[in-house]
């Protein structure tokens, strides 16, 4: 590791005793990154701000909402019309978590198109599924909190699945609840679990990134940086592209808080809760909507439930089921044809989600849960066998260099 | 040999010291879990009387009963003679209509779906109520028959019959 190489005394005296700038340098200083990351590579950087961005605003709505089923809805509403900036604050984390979702749902396409989850990357993989599970676990119980229709049905439907589980299913359920239906007791542990969660997933982010500076990014080719005419340093390559990709990222996040603030959610939600009647099209959040459609393409209930979970435990193993040695797929033409295919069959499942389970919506539904676990259980581990890739350049400098317009500057400098 | 048996005591004072620290472990995990389970006062919920002589033969009244909405239906002779003679091999979870009721007049049941908790649709006149006539739950499409068992659609079981006793020929106790 090398020094800090401030000159300030201070910094060097505190330096001695806590190497924090020593580490700050290396890491997001001199921390050398392969110099052909497309803006794919800017979501991780979003991620992370976004998470930020939500904890302080869940850390300052906090103090003016109120977790209890006769006051929750009513201290949102309060938050929106009365609190200075509440409406700001709650549009922000509201709009907030879609968004991080956007932006995670990109990141995690990114990987399985360049091929990140593989060795040396299965840690790293692995964590961020974690920090998807989290992520997935946290915006369903702030969900709940603003204790609207869709809030209270939600969480029903959802706290529901475990009831599925085989002998104590329902001893399950009543525990999560702390009664015998969704209630103030699970208001009040919602709330609780929420606030905590995001800061676990903290945790998790920072292991990721250990994780990550191990072995350095992973890049468009997929082929290894072999030295220092591979790499540029983090500073002030990619802060800078970091911090542009930041400016486009929060003009659109801007736009749809003061805009569109309620695009994303769903106007039944402004109806109190109301636990004797459910609304008459109830919908998970559009970031859930590809698992319900899991959930629901499969007729019995605890088969849907372990398909459900099942399509984000495949993504536990996937750096195993993906045999092929090369990460790219611009190696791949094969697999770049299944990838895109994959990418379709994930949105199509989020429209279906989103329709009444009947009719051709269900066959549809079903198909694509097919189709789904098709593409990592039995193309991916067998597709090496019969796909023909293309030649791996050299090194990440060669298709740079050796491409005409490059190539007499190249040259030149290999002269010097 | 001294040395063996040495090696036995240690192996005792290890193993019993991490008997000791998993049963101290586990005995402080419990109460953390244990508080999420039900508290007293959710427990001891009072049971709910209902007066069924204002319920005319084809209305239905829907009452509260801890948290939870209760089906009460007044069923009409043709309801209970579909109820009463549907063969039981059809039935996916197979149930006589005479052992889902105490008075085949009325029908009691937790109107909660089955399948993931939603309030199934038949209560009210103009509701949809399913292939079954009885009541369908918009969720995920599960239709249930005048009796409340479930006919079609991904919910496992029928409508569960709450535990309730008439009072009089025209009060029931629910709870
Ligand atoms: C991973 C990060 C987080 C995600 C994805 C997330 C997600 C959500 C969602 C979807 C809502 C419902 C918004 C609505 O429809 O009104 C919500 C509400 C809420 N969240 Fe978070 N949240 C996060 C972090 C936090 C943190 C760290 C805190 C507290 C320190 C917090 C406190 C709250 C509060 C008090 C509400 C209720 C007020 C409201 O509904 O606007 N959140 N959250
Ligand atoms: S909750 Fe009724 S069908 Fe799913």
């Amino acid at each position: 590791m090398s020094k800090n190489k401030s000159k300030n005394s201070v910094v060097e005296w505190i330096d001695y005793r806590l190497p924090i700038f020593t580490f700050l340098n290396h890491e997001l200083n001199e921390y050398p990154t392969p110099k052909n990351l497309n803006y794919f590579w800017n979501f991780g950087s979003l991620a992370g701000i976004t998470l930020v961005v939500m904890i302080i605003t869940g850390i300052v709505l906090s103090m003016n909402y109120t977790a209890h089923v006769d006051y929750a809805f009513d201290s949102v509403e309060r938050i929106m019309r009365d609190v200075n900036h509440g409406w700001l604050l709650r549009y922000i984390h509201m709009n907030g978590a879609s968004f991080f979702f956007i932006v995670v749902y990109i990141h995690i396409f990114r990987g399985l198109y360049y091929g990140s989850y593989k060795a040396p990357r299965e840690i790293l993989w692995i964590l961020g599924v974690l920090i998807l599970l989290l992520m997935m676990a946290t915006a369903f119980m702030g969900y709940v909190l603003p204790w609207g229709q869709m809030s209270f049905w939600g969480a029903t439907v959802i706290t529901n699945l475990f009831s599925a589980v085989p002998l104590v299913g329902e001893s399950i359920v009543t525990w999560l609840w702390g009664g015998f239906s969704v209630d103030n007791p699970t208001l009040n542990r919602f709330f609780s679990l929420h606030y905590l969660l995001p800061f676990l997933i903290v945790g998790l982010v920072i292991l990721h990134l250990v994780a990550l500076h191990r072995f350095g990014s992973n890049n468009p080719i997929g082929i290894d940086a072999k030295g220092k005419q591979d790499t540029i340093p983090f500073h002030p390559y990619y802060t800078i592209k970091d911090l542009f990709g930041l400016s486009v990222f929060a003009t659109i996040f801007a736009a749809a808080v003061f805009f569109f603030p309620n695009f994303m959610g769903h106007p039944d939600n402004y109806i109190p809760a109301n636990a004797m009647q459910t609304p008459a099209h109830i919908v998970p959040e559009w970031y859930f909507l590809p698992f319900y459609a899991i959930l629901r393409a499969i007729p019995d209930k605890l088969g849907g439930v372990l398909f459900m979970f099942g399509a984000i435990a495949v993504l536990f193993i996937l750096p195993w089921l993906d045999k092929s040695p090369i990460r790219s797929s611009q190696f791949r033409p094969i697999y770049k044809l299944f990838f895109w295919i994959l990418v379709f069959d994930c949105i199509l499942l989020g429209y279906l989600g989103a329709k009444p389970a009947e009719g051709i919506y269900v066959l549809l539904s079903r198909v694509a849960t097919g189709y789904y676990f098709f593409h990592f259980i039995i193309l991916l581990p067998l597709l090496p066998n019969i796909e023909k890739t293309r030649p791996l350049p050299i090194s990440i400098s060669e298709p740079i260099l050796s491409s005409s317009s490059f190539s007499t500057a190249a040259a030149v400098r290999e002269k010097k | 040999m001294a040395k063996k048996e040495n090696k036995n005591r240690r192996d005792f004072l290890v193993i019993s010291t991490y008997a000791f620290g998993a049963v101290g472990a586990g005995s402080f995990v419990w109460p953390l879990i244990d508080q999420m389970n039900p508290a007293a006062d959710t427990l001891a919920l009072a049971s709910t009387e209902v007066d069924l002589e204002p319920l005319e033969e084809g209305q239905a009244i829907t009452v509260k009963w801890r948290g939870k909405p209760v089906f009460i239906r007044h069923r009409t002779k043709e309801e209970i003679m579909s109820a009463k003679k549907e063969n039981l091999d059809n039935l996916k979870d197979p149930q006589k209509d005479e052992d889902r009721v105490l008075n085949e007049k009325y029908i009691v049941l937790v109107g909660v779906c089955t399948h993931l908790g939603c309030v199934p649709l038949g209560q009210k006149t103009g509701d949809v109520k399913g292939e079954y006539g009885g009541w369908f739950c918009p969720c995920h499409g599960s239709h249930y028959d005048h009796s409340g068992r479930i006919r079609k659609g991904p919910a496992p079981v029928n409508l569960e019959v709450p535990n309730y006793k008439f009072l009089s020929d025209k009060l029931i106790r629910i709870g």
